[in-house]
């Protein structure tokens, strides 16, 4: 296996806090640091722009070592082959679009005629030939996104950090332009690293996702895994799963006293279970048959959820399911009424806890 | 906030301010003096006038005497424009006339006192000068009052009596900033009045020069029309021209008046 | 910053509670102004301006307030640069130590420059023993002793903008190559540009109105070191017309000085 292209173990402690990230991306990998607000995603991609020193650990890139604390090693940021995109762009308000993007091309070396011609070239493979000369406070939000997206591409770097590229973008621009980022990021040749709270992005546009809980690093995956088989509740939330933790024997799962769900595949010790809301069905009184995957719950909470109602339960178990307003009014759903619950067995997913 | 609450509270800190100025000033039914005299005098009579001061309040109890000493010519012009005075001592005739062609002087200003300049040198005269003439010798650092100001025509004067051309450094705003930069050690000397030169005794020491004597400056006081407190005015003008108050102002280093 | 997001007069009504302190402070502030035009000697205005060393001490005022400006900017600029983005010990302390030429009457100021930079003090002395160089009673003097007082307005006005500047504008150009000098020079200089023109505003004018640390540290020459304000404290001591006649020279001039490059600042593109 070849050495991926960014290879870092990022620890950073400041007051009360302490990051600690094991993060490799490959050339032409994109990766999303997903996590909730104050996880310590931005201290990670402010460690990998050098933007903040690292406090243990270590980061190399390409093979150089640009942080290194026990070796006293330390690439400062202009000296870092990095270029960002951050949260709310910080496009230099003085400059021209070109300008801002010719700046870093610029303090590479190239003479002013020179940098602002690949600045031009930038704009113009972004759609922006005509927005060149404007400052950035004449830009839509969407325009002044993909200045800053060329305005760090244009330094070549081995290394892209977007920061949350989409936060400050309006509903409908996001989706434009969260597709034409997607193609420049299947263009770029190095490693790409995304930061964001927004699975939706993170899913859309990144090859792998690490999920970051409290500086800590709590499941890594492609998509479908990650989708498919959360780890935390947090990871199961953003994908809209139930996710429970329980003990397997063979082809039952035992979720509490009394409750098991069955398995597919044969799975024995600690196991995650996960069912969608739209999976349970809610009764009024006991279904009929033995049907080992039906519980008693008591309703916690009702409110709307797209076009369905979202109906939390407790009880036995904590878990969520969607009825249809139809269902809804038959079962006369109020909050401490009880009612039972049944998952359908072929929409259980189950895996071990280790792993 | 409405407007008369925005208003009142700045007139009112306008009349405070205004009301500074104001002294007391018992009236005199028996014509001894009493109550507060206050005195307008160039900066020069600071020490004298303030012992002047002392011993008229012994003499007449019931009376303070308060002081602003100033330029002459700021005095003038405050006085011009209503400052509350009794007495008015200038180091100048000039500045004497701005006030007395304003009609302010209750009767003729007398000469009390008169000053001569010096060479101000510092402590020990370590360029050994003797007189003007050696003013003029090349790379000396001299230091003059501005031809506006008393010392300076003053020093004009001299230097023309002496027949001696002399480049100052700088040309002072006072008295008392050429002596500071002989003091500070900028200039080698300086033209001052021997009475500066006497109240700066430790550091600098002063070189009489014989062309003085046609330079010197007559010392003018009077009692001002608008005195608060007349009755006291013309007792304080009256120890100042007697013979102890002449004694103290000779221990200051001033000259009696050119005898009449 | 833009032209685009300029306010125009949006026809409010200004609150009374506001308008009247304003008109009152404005009166305050113009009133004295007043005062002089009326006591200026129209008649002989003419021959008073062309009287000999009015001209000279005027270009001499003007000359050494925008030296002195020059020489603020250059230090000022980057001290206020320190106090904002460095953490150092002892910041405060240096903080407070640059308003001390603001608490400090004048005079003292240049009591305290003679006793530094004057024949005895430790810097004048070694400069007049190795290159023969001495700064009191010199133009140098007066641009000295303008620049100690005036410089903590402009550093006051710049730290103040730099500490309004986002400073991850500055961590944007790091990430893009730029060192700290670069980033200094091509970021945030201008993102401060307005800042530091306020305060070199504040400076030059105060510089052109000096007296106290001037006559004390550089004298009174005529073409050396006298400046407006020294001719207009001399003119005071004889002859009150021709102090108000210099006096409204400095103003007029300081004014239109003033009102043009302010107009080439805010309305500039």
């Amino acid at each position: 296996m070849t050495p991926p292209l960014l290879d870092g173990h990022l620890v950073v402690d400041r007051a009360g806090f302490r990051l600690d990230v094991r993060l490799r991306v490959a050339a032409g990998e994109v990766v999303a640091l997903l996590g909730p607000n104050g996880a310590g995603k931005t201290t990670a991609l402010r460690a990998l722009a050098g933007l903040h020193p690292l406090t243990a650990g270590w980061l190399r890139l390409g093979g150089v070592e640009l942080d290194r604390p026990d070796a006293r090693r330390f690439v400062p940021p202009e000296r870092r082959p990095v270029g960002v995109v951050f949260q709310d762009y910080l496009l230099f308000p003085h400059l021209s679009a070109r300008d801002n993007v010719a700046f870093g091309p610029r303090r590479q070396g190239l003479s002013r005629r020179a940098a602002r011609q690949r600045a031009a070239d930038w704009l113009d493979r972004l759609g922006l030939a005509e927005q060149a000369g404007r400052r950035p406070g004449q830009l839509s939000g969407g325009q002044a996104q993909r200045v800053a997206l060329a305005r760090a591409l244009a330094v070549h770097p081995t290394l892209l950090l977007l920061d949350e590229p989409l936060a400050a973008l309006d509903a409908g621009t996001r989706l434009d332009v969260r597709a034409q980022l997607h193609h420049h990021l299947t263009d770029h040749a190095g490693a790409a690293v995304l930061v964001t709270h927004d699975p939706l992005d993170a899913l859309a546009l990144a090859d792998r996702l690490v999920v970051v809980e409290d500086g800590r690093v709590v499941q890594e995956g492609d998509a479908a895994t990650v989708t498919t088989r959360p780890r935390t509740d947090y990871v199961a939330r953003l994908v809209g799963l139930n996710l429970h933790r329980g003990r397997a024997d063979g082809r039952r799962v035992r979720l509490a006293d009394g409750f098991a769900v069955p398995t597919a595949d044969r799975l024995d010790g600690d196991a995650f279970v996960v069912f969608p809301p739209t999976a349970v069905t809610l009764h009024p009184d006991r279904p009929g048959g033995d049907a080992p995957h039906t519980w008693p719950a008591t309703v916690a909470g009702v409110h709307r959820h797209g076009d369905h109602l979202r109906v939390r339960l407790t009880g036995l178990l904590d878990t969520a399911a969607d009825v249809t307003p139809a269902v809804a009014a038959g079962l006369r759903l109020l909050p401490g009424q009880q009612v039972w619950a049944s998952v359908a067995a072929g929409d259980v997913g189950a895996y071990p806890v280790g792993p | 906030m409405t407007r008369r609450a925005v208003v009142v509270p700045l007139v009112a800190a306008v009349l405070a301010l205004a009301g500074c100025g104001g002294g007391t000033t018992a009236p005199a039914a028996d014509g001894a003096p009493r109550g507060t005299l206050t005195v307008f005098a160039a900066a020069s009579l600071t020490e004298s006038f303030t012992t002047l001061g002392r011993r008229f309040e012994a003499e007449h109890p019931g009376t303070t005497v308060t002081f602003n000493f100033a330029g002459s010519s700021a005095l003038a012009t405050q006085i011009t424009q209503g400052a509350p005075a009794d007495v008015f001592a200038s180091a100048a005739p000039r500045n004497m006339a701005t006030v007395t062609d304003a009609g302010l002087a209750a009767d003729a200003p007398a000469v009390f006192a008169r000053n001569q300049l010096v060479i101000a040198v510092p402590q020990g005269n370590p360029q050994r000068l003797t007189g003007l003439a050696d003013l003029t010798r090349p790379g000396l650092k001299v230091a003059l009052c501005a031809a506006q100001v008393p010392c300076g025509a003053a020093a004009t004067t001299a230097l023309d009596a002496a027949g001696v051309r002399v480049t100052p450094v700088t040309l002072e705003q006072d008295v008392r900033g050429a002596l500071a930069k002989v003091k500070l050690g900028e200039v080698d000397a300086a033209l001052v009045y021997r009475t500066d030169a006497r109240a700066a005794d430790r550091e600098v020491d002063g070189v009489e020069f014989p062309e003085s004597a046609r330079a010197g400056n007559d010392y003018p006081i009077v009692v001002l029309t608008d005195a608060p407190n007349p009755t006291a005015a013309r007792a304080f003008v009256a120890l100042v021209r007697s013979a102890p108050g002449r004694a103290v102002l000779t221990d200051a280093g001033f000259q009696p008046p050119a005898g009449p | 910053m833009t032209a685009s997001t300029r306010r125009r007069g949006t026809g409010q009504r200004v609150p009374v509670a506001l308008l009247v302190p304003a008109a009152l402070g404005l009166l305050f502030l113009v009133l004295p102004l007043g005062g002089l035009l009326l006591r200026t000697p129209w008649t002989s205005l003419g021959p008073r301006l062309t009287a000999p060393g009015v001209l000279t001490a005027l270009r001499l005022s003007v000359q050494c307030a925008t030296l002195a400006t020059l020489l603020c900017l250059t230090l000022g600029v980057p001290l206020a640069w320190l106090l904002a983005r460095v953490e150092f010990p002892g910041r405060r302390l240096v903080r407070a130590l640059v308003t001390v030429p603001l608490v400090l009457p004048p005079v003292v100021g240049g009591v305290a420059l003679l006793l530094v930079f004057g024949r005895r003090g430790p810097i004048g002395g070694w400069l007049d023993a190795t290159f023969g160089v001495t700064l009191p009673f010199t133009t140098t003097g007066v641009v000295l002793a303008e620049a100690f007082v005036a410089m903590p307005f402009l550093i006051i006005a710049v730290e103040g903008a730099l500490r309004g500047v986002d400073h991850r504008y500055e961590e944007a150009a790091a990430t893009l190559g730029a060192n700290r000098w670069t980033t200094f020079t091509r970021v945030t200089l201008p993102l401060v540009a307005p800042g530091v023109a306020a305060g070199a505003v504040l400076c030059w004018a105060r510089a052109l109105g000096e007296f106290g640390a001037t006559i004390t540290f550089a004298g009174n020459y005529p073409g050396r070191t006298q400046t407006m304000p020294l001719a207009v404290y001399l003119a005071l001591e004889t002859d009150l017309e021709a102090a108000v006649v210099l006096s409204l020279v400095l103003l007029t001039v300081s004014v239109v000085i003033l009102a043009g490059l302010r107009d080439r600042w805010i309305g500039g593109p």
